[in-house]
C-alpha cells in the first residue's frame, strides 16, 4: 500500500479527512467513494486501495462497485465536460455529426479527455430538452439547436 | 425449533421452520436440480434453474433461497416449470463458449449435465456474446470467462470462506463478468492459488494448469531418472475419479498405476511428513526454551497459507516455522541423499509431485528451494490430472493388483498420513513431540479434540508439567481469526497448525470435483475423505513419525540429528512479505 500521498495536498487532505468521518458511519465504502470522486473528479486506483484499506473491504470489492454504476469514473474527467445528446430528437436532428465534429476538433472518443485534461467527452442519453434539439451541455451550461458549425464556437468560449 | 408442514407435488412433508423449499422437496422425495446454489456456500438465487411453482404466488420461485410456509403447495414439475428451466438453460447457453467436446470438464459439468437432461438445444437462441476482459494461463490456474455463467460460487468462496476477496463482480448486466480489480490478472493480485474456485465451479471456466504434458516428456526421456511421489491425500481421493465412492482408499492401485505409467521409483511423500515432523518438533522444542522466539509458532507445510500470510501478515512471519512443506522436503531429500546414495547427478533426476493443491504448483518457484542446485520439485500435477493420465494410458484403474511403495524412501509411517486432515499435522507432531519430552508414550495416540471439521479446534497437553495448548484451523478466515489474536497479543497458543483448503489436503483445491447435488444432498466429503486416513492410521503397525526406519537412516546416514546445519541446508527454508495490489 503506498503511503504517499494521492493528489495535491489539498486533495489528499480533504480525502482523508472524508475517510476519517465516515469510520463511525454505517455502510461508508459508497460514500467515500462518491466524496473521492467529488474531491478527484475519479476514481484512481490510489484512491480505491485507501478506501478498500480504511474499512476493511477488498479491493475487489470497491472495484466492483466502481464498475457497477456508471456515475463513478475510472479514468480522470476534463475541466469541461461536454455531454453530446444522442437521444432520439437530437439524434434525428443531427447530433450525430456534431459529435463526430467534437471527435475531429478534439481528437477524443466519447468517455476519453484531452491530454491537457481540458475537455472530457461524453455521449449521453435524452437530457430532456427535446424541444431544443440537437442540444449539448457543457458544465452547467445548455446549448440547443445547434449545427456542426456551432462547434468551433462553443469550444472558443471555453478558451482559458 | 417450529415444525411446518406443507404439500411438494401434493406430497404432505413437515420439516422445520426456515427450511429452503429445495430441501423440503428432497426430503418429499424431489430432486429440483440447481446450478448457482451451494449448500452452506452460496443462494444467490441468481440462475433460476430452481424455480418451482408456489401455489398463489405471483410468479415461479426459486426454491433455493425461498423458505418454506405452513399449508404452502409447492410443484416441482408443471409444464410452466419445465419450460422456464429449459429457457433459462438454453439463454445460459447463448453465452456460453461451448468447447464440450475439449473441455477438461465434460462428464462433470453441471450445465453439460443439466442441458442434457432437459433437451437443450444449444443453438437455440443466437446473439452477441459478453465481452472477455481477462485471459488467464498462470502456473497453476487457467480461467476461461467465455465458459462463465456467473453463478458467483467461486466469489463466495474466495470471500466468504478464504477471506481473500480477489475476485468479484464487475461491470453491470450483459457486461458483468467475474474478475478482480482492475481486471488484472489472478497472477498479479493477491490470489493465494488454493484453487477453492475451482472445486465449486459448476463448468470449465475455472480449471487447474495442467502440466501432464511435462511429466509424458519426462517419462519418455531415456536421460532422465523420474521419480514420483504423493501426497497423504491423493489415495484418499484418487478412486472417486475412477467410480468408488467417496472415502474409499486407493493407496494400493494409485502404486500399480503410477508404477505402470513408467516411473522408475514410486515413492510416498508421508515418508517427509514425517521429516517434517522431527524438523518441525524439533523446532518447536527450541522455540519453547527460547524466550525471545516467536510464539505460537505456525505450520509451513501449506503454500496457500504461507502466500496469504506473506501478503496480509508480513509481520508474523517469524512465528511460521521455516520447515519447507513435506513437498519441497520430498525432492529436496531425492536430489540430495538418495541422489548420492544411488550415485545419481541430480540434473538427470525429474521429480514429479502428486499432489491435492494447486498452490504447490506454485510453491515450487519459490526462492530457496533448491537444495541440491537444481530445483527441488520439477513438476507438480493434481490428483484430477493424475486420474487424467491414467485414464489417458488405458490403464484399467480398477482392476489394478494392490501394489507396494518403494524402498527406501516410500516407507512413511500413517503419522505422516495424518497431514492430509485438518489437525493431522498437529496429531503428528504431538505424538512425536510428547515422547521426545517425557521419554514416554502419550497415554492415547489418538488426538480426537483436534479431530473433524470444526473451523478451530484446540487441546492442552501435559507434558511432565510442562503445559501446551496447541490450536488447530483450517479455510483462511479462520486462519486470519488466529492471527489477528496473535496481533493482538490475545492468543494463548504455543503452537498452531494451518491449513488452506476447508478440511484440510483431503479437500484440496486439485482433488477430483464433487457435483454440488451431493454436496447439496448433504454429503460431507471432507469429513469422509478424512474418515479414510484415520481407518488407515488405526490399523496401522507404524503410527509415529520418529519409528519410521528410514526417517533413523536419513538422521544417521547424512542429516546427523534434527535442526542440524545439514538439515537447515536442505529441508529448511525462508519467507518474505509480499506486496498486495
Amino acid at each position: 500500500m503506498s503511503k504517499e500521498i494521492i493528489g495535491t495536498p489539498q486533495q489528499y487532505e480533504q480525502f482523508c479527512q472524508v475517510l476519517e468521518e465516515l469510520k463511525s458511519v454505517p455502510g461508508p465504502v459508497m460514500k467515500a467513494m462518491q466524496s473521492a470522486q467529488d474531491i478527484y473528479g475519479y476514481l484512481p486506483i490510489e484512491v480505491q486501495s485507501k478506501i478498500a484499506s480504511t474499512f476493511g473491504v477488498s479491493l475487489e470489492e470497491v472495484y466492483g462497485i466502481a464498475t457497477f454504476y456508471s456515475q463513478f469514473n475510472l479514468n480522470p474527467k476534463g475541466k469541461y465536460t461536454i455531454g453530446i445528446c444522442l437521444g432520439t430528437a437530437c439524434y434525428v436532428k443531427g447530433s450525430g455529426a456534431i459529435l463526430d465534429k467534437f471527435k475531429e476538433k478534439l481528437g477524443i472518443s466519447p468517455g476519453e479527455t484531452t491530454a491537457d485534461r481540458k475537455f472530457t467527452l461524453d455521449a449521453t442519453r435524452c437530457i430532456g430538452c427535446c424541444g431544443l434539439a440537437p442540444v449539448l451541455t457543457v458544465g452547467g451550461e445548455v446549448f440547443g439547436n445547434l449545427t456542426v458549425d456551432d462547434v468551433d464556437r462553443i469550444l472558443a468560449r471555453y478558451n482559458d | 425449533m417450529k415444525e411446518v408442514t406443507l404439500k411438494i407435488n401434493d406430497i404432505p412433508v413437515t420439516v422445520p421452520e426456515g427450511t429452503r423449499i429445495l430441501d423440503a422437496a428432497r426430503k418429499a422425495g424431489f430432486n429440483i436440480p440447481t446450478l448457482c446454489y451451494y449448500k452452506d456456500l452460496t443462494n444467490e438465487g441468481s440462475c433460476r434453474v430452481c424455480v418451482v411453482e408456489v401455489k398463489g404466488a405471483r410468479s415461479l420461485v426459486a426454491s433455493c433461497s425461498a423458505v418454506v410456509a405452513e399449508g404452502m403447495e409447492v410443484y416441482t414439475n408443471t409444464p410452466k416449470v419445465l419450460k422456464s428451466r429449459k429457457t433459462t438453460l438454453e439463454l445460459l447457453l447463448s453465452n456460453h463458449e461451448k468447447k464440450c467436446l475439449s473441455c477438461v470438464r465434460s462428464g462433470n459439468c453441471e450445465l453439460q449435465k443439466l442441458s442434457n437432461e432437459y433437451g437443450c438445444d444449444e443453438n437455440h437462441y443466437q446473439g452477441v456474446k459478453t465481452p472477455v476482459n481477462v485471459e488467464e494461463y498462470n502456473a497453476y490456474l487457467v480461467r476461461d470467462n467465455a465458459k462463465c455463467i456467473l453463478c458467483r460460487r467461486c466469489v463466495a468462496m474466495c470471500n466468504k470462506v478464504q477471506s481473500v476477496g480477489v475476485i468479484g463482480a464487475n461491470n453491470r448486466g450483459f457486461n458483468t463478468s467475474i474478475g478482480c480489480a482492475f481486471e488484472r490478472s489472478l497472477g498479479a493480485v493477491d490470489c493465494v492459488a488454493c484453487g477453492q474456485c475451482i472445486t465449486v465451479c459448476p463448468v470449465g471456466a475455472l480449471t487447474e494448469r495442467d502440466d501432464t504434458q511435462f511429466v509424458v516428456d519426462a517419462l519418455h526421456d531415456k536421460t532422465k531418472t523420474v521419480i514420483v511421489g504423493t501426497a497423504p491425500s491423493v489415495r484418499v481421493a484418487l478412486g472417486e475419479e475412477f467410480g468408488y465412492p467417496i472415502g474409499t482408499d486407493v493407496e494400493g492401485k494409485m502404486v500399480a498405476a503410477l508404477r505402470r505409467l513408467g516411473f522408475n521409483k514410486v515413492f510416498d511423500v508421508d515418508m517427509t511428513a514425517d521429516l517434517t515432523i522431527m524438523e518441525e518438533g524439533y523446532e518447536f522444542l527450541e522455540r519453547l526454551q527460547d524466550k525471545t522466539a516467536a510464539l505460537p509458532m505456525l505450520t509451513s507445510c501449506s503454500p496457500g497459507w504461507i502466500r496469504f500470510i506473506e501478503f496480509n501478515y508480513p509481520e508474523l512471519l517469524p512465528h511460521v516455522s521455516t520447515c519447507k512443506s513435506p513437498q519441497q522436503m520430498f525432492g529436496a531429500v531425492v536430489k540430495t541423499y538418495y541422489a548420492e546414495k544411488m550415485g545419481l547427478d541430480p540434473k538427470d533426476i525429474v521429480v514429479v509431485s502428486c499432489m491435492p493443491c494447486t498452490a504447490k504448483k506454485t510453491e515450487i518457484f519459490r526462492e530457496d528451494q533448491n537444495a541440491s542446485g537444481y530445483p527441488d520439485i520439477d513438476v507438480v500435477i493434481t490428483t484430477r490430472e493424475l486420474a487424467r493420465l491414467i485414464k489417458h494410458y488405458g490403464i484399467d484403474f480398477r482392476s489394478l493388483p494392490d501394489e507396494q511403495f518403494d524402498a527406501p524412501l516410500g516407507i512413511g509411517s500413517t503419522a505422516g498420513l495424518l497431514f492430509g486432515a485438518t489437525g493431522g499435522v498437529m496429531e503428528a507432531a504431538l505424538r512425536t513431540v510428547y515422547e521426545v519430552v517425557t521419554g514416554k508414550e502419550p497415554p492415547s495416540l489418538d488426538f480426537k479434540a483436534i479431530r473433524g471439521t470444526k473451523g478451530i479446534k484446540s487441546a492442552t497437553l501435559d507434558m511432565n508439567g510442562t503445559k501446551v495448548k496447541v490450536g488447530v484451523a483450517h479455510t483462511l478466515s479462520n486462519a486470519r481469526k488466529m492471527l489477528e489474536d496473535i496481533k493482538a497479543g490475545k492468543s494463548d497458543y504455543q503452537f498452531i497448525e494451518i491449513m488452506t483448503c476447508p478440511g484440510g489436503c483431503v479437500n484440496g483445491g486439485g482433488q477430483p470435483i464433487v457435483p454440488s447435488e451431493v454436496i447439496n444432498s448433504g454429503v460431507d466429503v471432507k469429513a469422509l475423505r478424512a474418515s479414510a486416513i484415520y481407518k488407515a492410521d488405526k490399523k496401522s503397525k507404524l503410527r509415529k513419525c520418529h519409528e519410521n526406519p528410514v526417517i533413523k537412516a536419513l538422521y544417521s546416514e547424512y542429516f546427523v540429528k534434527p535442526n542440524s546445519h545439514k538439515a537447515h541446508e536442505v529441508l529448511h527454508t525462508t519467507y518474505r512479505k509480499r506486496e498486495k495490489m
